[in-house]
């Protein structure tokens, strides 16, 4: 598993959207500002989900994504096929399958999650006031023999989210920045793949996390993530995560990202550092 | 090693920014030649474009010009003023739809791109229009 893998994925992702044909969505919004999938399938950055809506989809319209995530750090390797669909600019429906490889252990986790956003107030380009949405990631394990023996409590959660976005045109050097802060409530671990709630704590925490990036050009991002993580089971301590991406958005149809990621220990292998790779397509 | 290719890459990524501000916006989009030359451009690109090319079916486009060079020659702080109608009555009844407007964007962004304006001239610019965007859309 690896690269290849994540090829042929892609491939065949961009195959079936162009096989869909161009009787697709109107692509209202402006370049970049669907951003990418995130690694719970929501529109967002790569670890945090964003006020922003995936796809290009406006006032009245319909869009949608696929999308292929990959990371690949020194004992685990996480994939995540995720698909969106927008209305209006307004609704994000999202669906995301996460499989988690336990590379040195020998065994896997897996879960999905379904998404839902919406878009409360302001706008990420136009005006003053930043984009606010607010979302909901109902998790559910499909494994739970290893959760469960580490003390996790539960075998689905969701998470709600608060987010706040917003892109400066003519930010710093005369280039266009964007932030995002997203505020969780969670009782998730290692974002529910180790299920929810643990012996240590069981009860929801409010986590903080945030993403900023600065576009170099019209089709270049360069940025860094941060999130956040509580630390329910007492078996191993769960540490934040961090990232520095870029994306490229070549066009509308196709946007992707490569990070250097350090998710540090995680179920108690230390240095977990890698790299993250995500590709997604519009239509 | 992972981290020093990344910094190393962002740095290239970077080098740019170093020729990022100079002179005032109106020098950087080439005074009003090049204005003119951009809004020039700025219009064949509007014409071509289908999503929004029915909002200008009467406009008087040698008229249309004179103004938006006009308009853009005093908004970058050069040496002019615009003499047409305020932007709100210039477009009242129109109902320009928030993607209409973001099509409008992208053919100046298509515009600027031609005439080989810098990124942070086009940022500057782009700015002070989006700024309008409440005397354009949904009147």
């Amino acid at each position: 598993m690896s690269l290849s893998r994540m090829l042929v994925k892609s491939f065949t992702l961009t195959i079936a959207v162009i096989a869909s044909g161009p009787a697709a969505a109107d692509f209202g919004k402006l370049l970049a500002t669907g951003g990418l999938t995130s690694v719970e399938g929501s529109g967002g950055g790569g670890l945090v989900p964003w006020a922003t809506l995936s796809s290009y989809a406006e006032e009245g319209q319909w869009g949608g994504t696929v999308a292929y995530n990959y990371a690949n750090v020194e004992d685990y390797e996480l994939g995540v096929s995720a698909l969106t669909l927008n209305y209006d600019n307004r609704w994000e429906f999202s669906y995301a399958r996460q499989q988690f490889d336990l590379v040195s252990l020998g065994g896997e986790l897996k879960q999905d999650i379904y998404g839902v956003k919406y878009h409360l107030y302001g706008d990420l380009v136009y005006g003053q006031e930043p984009q606010l949405s607010i979302g909901l990631q109902h998790k559910r394990n499909k494994t739970f023999a290893l959760p469960e023996a580490v003390g996790a409590r539960d075998d689905s959660g969701t998470d709600v989210y608060f987010s706040a976005a917003k892109a400066w045109l003519d930010g710093p050097w005369h280039r266009t920045w964007l932030v995002n802060l997203t505020l969780r409530a969670t009782k998730a671990n290692e974002m529910g793949l180790l299920g929810f709630g643990g012996d240590r704590n069981d009860s929801y925490k409010l986590q903080a996390e945030a993403s900023v990036g600065m576009f170099v050009n019209r089709h270049w991002i360069v940025g860094v993530e941060y999130r956040q993580k509580p630390s329910n089971l007492s078996f191993a301590e769960e540490h934040d995560w961090h990232d520095v991406f870029i994306g490229w958005f070549p066009n509308k149809r196709v946007a992707v990202a490569l990070a250097y990621t350090n998710l540090k220990s995680i179920a108690g292998a230390d240095n977990q550092t890698g790299m993250y790779g995500s590709i997604q397509v519009t239509f | 090693m992972m981290l020093r290719t990344a910094i190393l890459a962002l740095g290239l990524l970077m080098t740019p920014l170093a020729q990022a501000d100079k002179g005032s916006l109106y020098q950087e989009l080439g005074e009003y030649e090049g204005i003119s030359k951009l809004m020039e451009t700025f219009i064949l690109e509007i014409a071509e474009d289908d999503r929004i090319i029915h909002h200008f079916e009467n406009v008087d486009i040698d008229r249309f010009h004179k103004m938006l060079t006009e308009h853009i020659c005093e908004l970058s702080a050069g040496p002019c003023e615009y003499t047409g109608k305020p932007m709100p009555e210039v477009h009242l009844g129109m109902n320009i739809t928030r993607a209409e407007f973001n099509a409008l964007v992208e053919d100046l962004i298509q515009a600027m791109e031609s005439e080989q304006i810098p990124v942070s001239a086009q940022n500057r610019l782009l700015a002070i229009l989006a700024a309008m965007h409440k005397e354009v859309i949904h009147l």
